[in-house]
């Protein structure tokens, strides 16, 4: 074989795919089938859904791939506050992502510079962090929705606050962890400190405050999902929700690879933000 | 005294120790040195060497103490005094044109970038780096990664250039090459150079005074070489000089015993010594067999 590693890879990752898909159809056709042996008076007695137990079928990769294709067809109508595209939806549940997101960003950067440079800071709010930290962020999403009184920026203030830990304790440590040469360069160079910051701290430690960025990226579009479920109303969540309500499996499974698609372009465009800050020593 | 240029005035520095109380490095340390001195300090790992750099380029603070240059006690770092780092320390996220220019524009804030650049580039130039400029420093081998490193210093053309080790991570033939540009470099600008190698040799070729340091804890100046081979030197005729073997043997017998036994040789009777003026010696000078301490 010439071929690269990576065709190589590509091929046995479409073998996998292929593999997969077979299964499932079978797996699905042939529980179906046996769904349907029932008596057909008992089942015009009582209609063939009670018949077969008042389970809808599982849906085949067929039946998938048609909503698949229903979907991407037509992603942003609206017809309805129950009714819409499921580009729409996407596009709430990522704005909630980006502000809660983006308001972390605001507030971990400059509070966790602030931890790293002052050892005394860093001990005083470690405690705090430590215990704020491994709380689950729905667990405060009825705190947020009595005092927001509003759900959609209850879901944002959940983003904000899960996506904070990792970036604020990345960047302090980040910032902790610049080697004492540079420092000292900037310091015989009589560099002040806002320029010191900008110029030697926040390039040194750039690297790892953006893998803390792509960890709370991740983390937020997990939590995403679960806060929208509870709260309703839009979002990619809520429509997982409303057609577990429908009993539509297809659009459910249609709904969780999108979930995952947009959570790895979410990664590889933090994955790339890092490798562009990344330096070899 | 006569006021020196560099006066190291009494400095101590000590840590707090493990188990409580405190270390001293070393206490009460004196010696001077004149403008345009090129002084290279010997002593075994622990001595403090790097501490009184440290002191110097006003990283540091002395415990008590001070160091007085030109008439004024220093207070911490200043663009007068160039480090040259023992790793190098150039920023690897910059290239050596960025570095360099860093460092120019931190001396001259007002300076236009093109100005900067410009002055960043002769400084490379003396190095012989010309052509490397747009390189980051990982592209680099640790020779050239020491010429940025030179190149930055000489770029904000300081009164005093204090090197820790500037040679010892690289191989002996890049040193040699180093180690003649830098001499080089030093004599025409007549820089002060304040330098710790552990390398005899290297002492012997580049410095005019060579400070000799005991052991820590409790480190002190034993005595002051002063390097009687000519200022104009060159690396094949260095070591045919009839005092080089005298000077290196001398240096060598302090660096293997006198370093570690020194308080007994203190306390020898008729030995005289004062920590504030430490002994010059001149070893192989004046001809004939030379003592092996000889007190000014």
């Amino acid at each position: 074989m010439t071929r690269s590693v990576g065709a190589r890879a590509l091929v046995l990752s479409l073998v996998i795919l292929g593999v997969f898909l077979a299964a499932w159809h079978v797996a699905v056709s042939g529980g179906g089938a046996g769904g349907q042996a029932v008596d057909p008076e008992y089942a015009k007695l009582v209609g063939a859904a009670a018949a077969t137990g008042g389970q809808t079928p599982m849906p085949g990769p067929v039946d998938v791939g048609k909503a698949i294709w229903k979907h991407l067809s037509d992603p942003f109508y609206v017809r309805g506050t129950n009714d819409m595209g499921i580009g729409i939806q996407l596009a709430y549940s990522l704005a909630r992502v980006l502000i809660g997101f983006g308001i972390a960003v605001a507030v971990a950067v400059p509070l966790g510079f602030l931890i790293g440079m002052s050892p005394i800071v860093y001990r005083a709010l470690d405690p705090f962090i430590q215990v704020m930290k491994p709380i689950s962020p729905l667990a405060w999403m009825p705190l947020a929705l009595y005092t927001i009184k509003d759900s959609s920026l209850s879901s944002i203030f959940v983003i904000f606050i899960c996506s904070l830990w990792p970036m604020l304790i990345n960047t302090a440590f980040g910032v902790a962890s610049v080697r004492k040469d540079w420092l000292n360069v900037a310091r015989t160079l009589e560099v002040g400190p806002v320029r010191k910051a900008f110029t030697v701290i926040l390039p040194a430690a750039a690297p790892t405050i953006l893998t803390g960025m792509r960890i709370s990226v991740g983390i937020a579009w997990l939590v995403i999902v679960a806060a929208e479920m509870l709260v309703g109303g839009t979002g990619i969540g809520y429509f997982v929700w409303n057609q577990w309500n429908n009993l539509s499996l297809t659009d459910i499974i249609t709904a969780i690879l999108l979930i995952g698609l947009v959570g790895m372009a979410l990664d590889q465009i933090l994955a790339r933000l890092t490798r562009l800050v990344t330096y070899p020593e | 005294m006569a006021a020196s240029y560099i006066s190291i005035e009494g400095i101590a520095r000590r840590f707090p120790a493990p188990e409580g109380g405190k270390t001293t490095i070393f206490e009460d340390l004196w010696f001077a040195m004149e403008r345009g001195e090129f002084v290279c300090v010997i002593g075994h790992s622990g001595c403090g060497k790097t501490t009184v750099l440290n002191i110097l380029a006003g990283l540091d603070e002395p415990s008590e103490g001070a160091v007085i240059i030109d008439g004024k006690a220093i207070e911490g770092p200043s663009l007068d005094r160039a480090v040259i780092f023992q790793s190098h320390g150039l920023l690897p996220w910059r290239t050596v044109l960025g570095n360099v220019a860093y460092a120019v524009s931190s001396k001259w804030r007002d300076w236009p970038k093109a100005k900067v650049e410009d002055h960043a580039r002769k400084a490379i130039a003396t190095v012989g780096l010309s052509g490397a400029e747009m390189k980051k420093p990982a592209q680099l081998s640790g020779g050239m990664k020491q010429r940025v490193g030179i190149a930055r210093a000489l770029s904000i053309e300081p009164k005093i250039m204090l090197m820790d080790e500037p040679f010892s991570a690289l191989d002996a033939l890049t040193r040699g090459t180093l180690q003649d540009e830098v001499r080089g470099i030093c004599r025409t600008t007549g820089q002060t150079v304040f330098m710790i190698t552990h390398d005899v040799d290297e002492a012997i070729y580049l410095a005019d005074k060579i400070v000799l340091m005991t052991n820590g804890p409790d480190a002190r100046v034993a005595e002051i070489v002063v390097n009687p081979l000519p200022a104009d030197r060159s690396r094949n005729e260095v070591h045919k000089h009839p005092a080089y073997y005298p000077v290196r043997n001398h240096i060598i017998d302090f660096l293997v015993a006198r370093s570690k036994s020194f308080a007994t040789e203190l306390a020898q009777p008729g030995k005289v010594w004062n920590r504030r003026a430490p002994p010059l010696v001149t070893p192989g000078a004046a001809g004939g067999p030379a003592p092996l301490v000889r007190a000014v």
